[in-house]
């Protein structure tokens, strides 16, 4: 037994409001430069959409993820070594910067220099890639926002598999949810394995997955390998960059900015333990339904205490055993079973989980409109159709998910019984397998969701493994060669690509171009 | 032979070789994150799986060519039996085609950049350069092969494996044996060499990396960094 632990998330849709505060934050802190305007490393989709970049889940289309080949053996779907080896010449999988969306900035500036003129002045959009301006924007990075679009192009959505689409056309039985992506820091990482520099590594002590930026040659095979997406091409620098799960702010105990701005406090950060022997044993099973299950058997229990024991002999510290009992990670997707990973039939073992969302059947069971199943509602009978969702979470089985919206809708029940009638309404916890402790606590994470409970995060021990006084006076945080200031503007091996206009501000060559306009 | 060959074809390789080898070196240790294949099929895919494809099986199959050809000592062809006129015929035939080949992906490829707007934009200069370069060195190499057409007893061969064996071995009077060449060969020779000055200063660096990512067919799935 190899134990290993991992910061991981979970999501709680039931909760999110689509509002854009997470990706807005993480855009500021990580993606405001030249060659990444265009990607998000987190980003709010509306579904049912297609997505960003266009039709990520269909991997027919992209080949990302993994797949079992006929020994029962796992490699990636784009190929296998030679193949991918192969592709480094020209791609045939990447996806082009259209597929996302054209970067744009607007000529602000034109508002204030423009001359007298009889109509107010406007600020056009201008392309962040040639600089020149663009006649209409035709796509961006979140085209869909609230269903926007026709629903004849956003059924092209994957998780319609095996759903009755046709029937959602219609006004009144449409429905929409919303999905927050960002990198699942993966126990089987499909980028990873796709890298022929060996430049993609996940950390030992907390699972993060890392791009290191020296040694990317910008291959470019990461980007079609990842089933989510979730690797970008720096097209200023050439390298590939990805969500760092705000690693410099972990290692410090402090949330990742996504999760830290969240007004819907739908964001939860804790430890999970797993045995990284049981990895491969997990993403291989062969029936993909069954993948759900193999990966909850990979986590161990903290609180076991021969865990702790084998644990704490593997080196792994003791603050990171009493966060680990502490995780409402664990609690929610191991204990209670209300989270689940995002695509597992993607063979990954993604580490960013969700509760699926409940709120519309609620609001209908208390109009009398949907039928009864004991004293819960129905939630067969969802507005979200339970098929969706399962294509989502649980590769198309609906029973978990089920299982799941059952002890969600059975908490507010009881909640409900305990704060308005004053009843202690045990029926219903029975009914889902609940204990009273158990609901009051799941009340306690999910509803109140206090800061201190949604995250626990133990702090990196660095003093054990460096001397920080070689740290001292360092330049901090850059790319490339430490204090030469990343992108070696004006040195003899490179400086900027001359065409690409500061996403920020416009250099001063491009603004001579636009004003002689 | 006068001073100029002397230089071009006697010190020159050094100077080349010396900027090649050092310049990667410094750059590889000094400047990593510059180093990069620096592709644009992000921007616009356009013929670039078809036009690089072609390319670089050419230009690859034409440097290892000339490699093997050039520095691959005489007695080791007497041991295979290969004549002179033999590999004169074997270099005309996978020069000429591998090169066609090549010239081909690089002509797809440059009209693939140029056409495109987007491209356009973000191609520095350096890459134009390189490209242009690129393009003039292979099509001089090509040029040669009318010339060589005329006297296929393979003599003339022979004096440029003798000045290339004498380059890496450095053993002196290496010039002499090119002094006398057609002035084809001669500018061939001089773009070639110049192209390993260029390397280091652009994304060719990315060719170590290239034979580099070799070693990926043996690696294991997942890399795990300790802390």
């Amino acid at each position: 037994m190899k134990i290993r632990a991992q910061v991981a998330m979970v999501l709680n849709l039931d909760k999110c409001i689509g509002c854009h505060t997470c990706s807005i934050t993480c855009k500021n802190v990580w993606t405001s430069r030249d060659g990444v305007e265009y990607a998000w490393f987190n980003n709010v989709e509306t579904k049912p959409g297609i997505g960003y970049p266009k039709e990520w889940e269909n991997q027919e289309k992209w080949k990302g993820g993994w797949q079992r080949n006929s020994a029962g053996k796992l490699e990636p779907r784009q190929g296998g070594k030679l193949r991918i080896l192969a592709n480094i010449f020209g791609n045939p999988n990447l996806p082009e910067i259209d597929d996302y969306y054209e970067p744009f900035t607007y000529d602000y500036e034109h508002l204030q220099n423009a001359p007298l003129m009889q109509t107010p002045p406007t600020a056009r959009p201008v392309s962040v890639i040639t600089g020149q301006k663009m006649d209409k924007i035709e796509w961006g990075p979140n085209w869909e926002d609230d269903l926007g679009g026709e629903f004849s192009k956003r059924s092209k959505d994957q998780l319609f598999k095996d759903v009755e689409k046709e029937m959602y056309s219609t006004f009144e039985n449409t429905f929409m949810m919303y999905l927050p992506r960002l990198c699942e820091h993966c126990l089987n990482p499909a980028c990873v394995a796709s890298c022929p520099s060996g430049s993609i590594y996940k950390r030992e002590d907390d699972g993060i997955v890392l791009v290191d930026q020296d040694k990317c040659r910008g291959w470019r095979m990461c980007i079609s390998g990842c089933p989510y997406k979730k690797i970008y091409y720096n097209w200023e620098s050439g390298k590939a960059e990805k969500c760092t799960f705000c690693y410099p702010r972990i290692e410090g105990g402090q949330p990742t900015v996504c999760s830290e701005s969240c007004v819907g406090r739908i964001r939860y950060l804790g430890v999970l333990l797993y045995d990284a022997d049981q990895i491969e044993t997990a993403a291989s099973v062969a029936n993909e339904e069954n993948l759900y299950n193999a990966q909850l058997k990979v986590f161990l229990d903290p609180n076991l205490p021969s865990v702790i024991e084998e644990a704490r002999k593997q080196g792994i510290p003791e603050s990171w055993l009493e966060s680990a009992r502490k995780s409402p990670v664990y609690k929610m997707a191991v204990e209670w079973k209300i989270a689940f990973p995002l695509h597992p039939e993607y063979r990954t073992l993604p580490m960013v989980w969700y509760i699926p969302p409940l709120s519309p059947i609620q609001a209908a069971a208390e109009r009398g409109v949907l039928g009864r199943n004991g004293i819960l509602p129905d939630v067969s009978e969802m507005r979200i159709p339970v098929k969706y969702l399962a294509n989502l979470l649980t590769a198309g089985d609906e029973k978990p998910v089920l299982a799941a919206l059952d002890k969600m809708l059975a908490m507010r029940a009881y909640m409900r019984g305990v704060s308005v009638d004053k009843t202690e309404n045990l029926e219903v916890l029975k009914q889902v397998g609940l204990t009273q402790a158990q609901v009051e606590e799941m009340y306690q994470i999910m509803a109140i969701a206090n800061y201190e409970d949604r995250f626990v995060i133990p702090s990196s021990h660095k003093e054990m493994v460096e001397d920080s006084f070689n740290d001292k006076a360092s330049c901090g945080f850059t790319f490339g060669n430490g204090c030469s200031g990343g992108v070696s503007s004006g040195t003899l091996f490179g400086k900027k690509k001359e065409g690409s206009i500061i996403f920020v501000d416009m250099p001063k060559s491009r603004k001579k171009a636009a004003q002689a306009e | 032979m006068s001073y100029l060959d002397q230089f071009l074809f006697g010190i020159y390789p050094y100077i080349a070789l010396a900027i090649f080898l050092f310049g990667s070196l410094v750059r590889f240790e000094r400047e990593q994150y510059t180093w990069k294949a620096d592709s644009t099929q992000l921007l616009h895919r356009g013929a670039l799986i078809t036009g690089s494809r072609l390319f670089h099986f050419g230009v690859i199959g034409v440097f290892l060519g000339h490699l093997g050809g050039l520095l691959t000592p005489l007695s080791v062809w007497h041991a295979l039996g290969v004549a002179p006129e033999a590999k004169q015929i074997l270099a005309i035939a996978a020069g000429g085609i591998l090169g066609g080949i090549g010239l081909l992906g690089l002509l797809i490829l440059l009209h693939r950049r140029l056409s495109n707007e987007r491209l356009a934009a973000v191609t520095p200069l350096r890459d134009k350069v390189l490209l242009s370069w690129l393009l003039v060195t292979l099509g001089l190499g090509l040029a040669t092969i009318p010339v060589s057409m005329g006297h296929m007893d393979g003599q003339m061969m022979m004096l440029f494996m003798e000045w290339a064996q004498r380059i890496v071995t450095f053993r002196g009077d290496a010039a002499s044996f090119v002094a006398g060449a057609p002035l084809v060969f001669k500018l061939h020779i001089f773009f070639g060499l110049s192209f390993f000055i260029i390397f280091p200063f652009t994304r060719m660096v990315h060719a170590w990396s290239g034979f580099g990512s070799v070693g990926y067919i043996t690696r294991a799935w997942q890399l795990v960094r300790p802390r």
